[in-house]
């Protein structure tokens, strides 16, 4: 299947390559999935799933090449979620995408789901790492990246990490080598969200200025507006003209983003609504 | 004795198998001169990554490499690859069962010189707890090569320990290891003295000196830690009745601790333990270290003769 221009029309009959009118109400379906699961479950990380949700239904509805059906085709576009507490957001544009049934969703870290609290590569269709321990993706997708260019593929590699694993060492090794070995079919992406575990990432452990030390390293760095869909996708594209060094999209976005309660808080790091909380999120969300 | 390096025969095999297979990768880190990897750079530039001092990193490319396909080597030393990166080791490869061999040299005291930094003692504990991973301590160069064969021809995660100095050949040139089968290396019926790595020709030379003083040995060369030939153990333990165990390692975790968790539930008999036990060891040369913490053949010896005592 040829890949399409980033910046064609989307077709309205694709579902995979939708219209950014069509994108915000699926990033909007998407969020009420997240609700839906994590209230469902009983625990969960409502917060970095909501705020990642209009990056992940860019590439999943728009950007990425990729068949549902054939999960394991070899010229998909790559997509790993390094910031594995995210799953339920990946879980859900999976699902909409048709790579297992939406109903599947309700399954999210029950006994035996194939959706597990972090990712598992070898469990649910779609997923490209086994993640949760916080850093460790781009230096996957670096493999993921290198493959490509040895077997002369021309997939994209893409590794969405969160600010908080900025923090991790192992982040920036895999920045050098990314920039060294010149992988220019990788994009990664962070979800800026300004918060971790236990408050602001600016008290816990400052990052900025970020942009400048993704330069550093040897990045093409995009600096966005990670909820705005049309500043998204034209990231992605010209991520995509980038030759000879890799591009990080840094995403400024709002933890718990589309429900009021949960913006910029906290507590919905690593905590589920309860049903009223997640009725009253429901009801934002429509 | 003829000597050889299990480094040099490494880096010879990689050689050999990447001329069979494009598909195989390797990777190092900053020590590609000492891990002998730096024969497969020479030979395939295009399938050599130095990832630097970067050990994590290494495992997560590794890691995103064989999830497209790729079977990878990755090397440095034991305790850089094992200790660092135990996270990423369980996490990026074990729990997804990837096809990454780490092949990691300089394992045990007998590093030498360098101290206790290099000395990897606590290796073989942490990657026997991983739990695809399948775990061999060559006793040799032959069968150094054997098993890198055998890794790159099977599917799953490897680990393979090697030593830094050259050790004595213990196998016949054409000698065929089969992964997860123990190597009876002499009959015996008084007492079975199970050793891997460079163990296995210190337990030989004490079986010589047991002859001797008529105690007749049986020497088992315990090459694959994991999966472990369960029923060669328990052969030994009913035919034997007595069993030491001897390598280059600490005293919990490792060949040992195995071992007698297997005899423990199927036949329990006495058993003594030829390691480092709870320690760290320090610098000093290969052979002045395995004298002082304990890993001679006199050291086997000895546990030999309080084993068969307590038959």
């Amino acid at each position: 299947m040829p890949k399409k221009a980033l910046s064609e029309n989307a077709s309205p009959s694709n579902k995979l390559n939708l219209s950014t009118a069509e994108l915000k109400e699926t990033a909007k379906k998407l969020r009420r999935h997240v609700i839906t699961m994590i209230a469902t479950a009983g625990s969960g990380h409502p917060g970095g799933s909501l705020s990642a949700a209009d990056i992940i239904t860019a590439l999943y509805f728009r950007v990425l090449r990729h068949h549902p059906e054939n999960p394991r085709w070899s010229e998909r576009d790559r997509f790993i979620l390094s910031k594995g507490h995210a799953a339920p957001i990946l879980y859900a544009a999976l699902a909409e995408a048709g790579y297992f049934p939406v109903a599947e969703l309700e399954t999210l870290r029950k006994m035996d789901s194939r959706l597990q609290g972090h990712t598992d590569m070898n469990l649910t269709p779609g997923v490209e790492m086994s993640a949760g321990s916080l850093g460790m993706g781009l230096s996957f997708a670096i493999g993921v990246a290198l493959a490509a260019r040895l077997d002369s593929r021309t997939y994209r590699t893409y590794a969405l990490l969160s600010d908080g694993e900025c923090e991790e060492g192992e982040t920036w090794e895999a920045a050098l080598a990314a920039a060294h070995f010149r992988v220019d079919n990788l994009t990664a992406m962070v979800d800026c969200n300004g918060m971790q575990l236990s408050g602001w990432t600016r008290d816990i452990m400052n990052l900025e200025p970020l942009v400048r030390k993704w330069q550093a390293f040897g990045w093409h760095v995009i600096d966005i507006d990670g909820h705005n869909l049309d500043q998204i996708i034209a990231a992605f594209l010209e991520a995509e003209k980038m030759k000879g060094k890799p591009t990080v999209i840094i995403a400024r976005t709002t933890k718990g983003k589309g429900v009021s309660f949960m913006e910029n808080n906290v507590a919905f790091h690593g905590k589920a609504p309860t049903r009223e909380e997640a009725e009253k999120a429901l009801k934002e969300l429509k | 004795m003829a000597e050889a390096s299990t480094r040099e025969i490494y880096g010879k095999t990689l050689v050999e198998l990447g001329r069979q297979d494009k598909d195989i990768i390797v990777l190092d880190a900053d020590v590609s001169p000492s891990t002998m990897t730096n024969s497969f750079a020479h030979e395939f530039p295009e399938r050599f990554f130095d990832c630097g001092l970067q050990e994590q990193n290494m495992i997560g490319i590794a890691a995103g490499l064989a999830a497209s396909g790729k079977t990878v080597f990755a090397s440095t030393f034991a305790v850089f690859v094992v200790c660092r990166c135990f996270d990423q080791l369980r996490l990026c490869i074990s729990q997804p069962n990837l096809n990454v061999k780490i092949v990691a040299t300089h394992g045990g005291i007998s590093v030498g010189e360098d101290g206790i930094s290099h000395q990897a003692i606590e290796d073989l504990a942490l990657c026997c707890a991983l739990p695809s991973f399948t775990v061999v301590v060559p006793a040799d160069a032959i069968e150094t090569a054997e098993a890198v064969r055998a890794a790159a021809g099977a599917s799953g995660p490897f680990y393979i320990r090697l030593g830094r100095p050259k050790t004595p050949i213990v196998y016949p040139e054409g000698y065929h290891l089969t992964l997860g089968k123990a190597v009876t290396m002499r009959q015996g019926k008084d007492v079975t003295i199970v050793a891997t790595g460079i163990m296995v020709v210190k337990a030989l030379e004490a079986a010589d000196i047991l002859a001797r003083q008529n105690t007749d040995c049986r020497v088992i060369n315990m090459h694959t830690l994991k999966p472990l030939d369960e029923a060669a153990i328990v052969k030994a333990a009913s035919e034997t009745g007595a069993i030491v165990v001897a390598e280059e390692h600490l005293a919990q975790g490792g060949l040992g601790s195995r071992v007698a968790q297997t005899l423990a539930k199927e036949k329990p008999v006495p058993m003594e333990f030829v390691n480092l036990g709870d320690r760290y060891a320090m610098s000093g040369k290969a052979e002045e270290l395995l004298q002082r913490y304990g890993l001679t053949p006199g050291n086997i010896e000895e546990s030999v003769k309080s084993a068969v005592k307590r038959k």
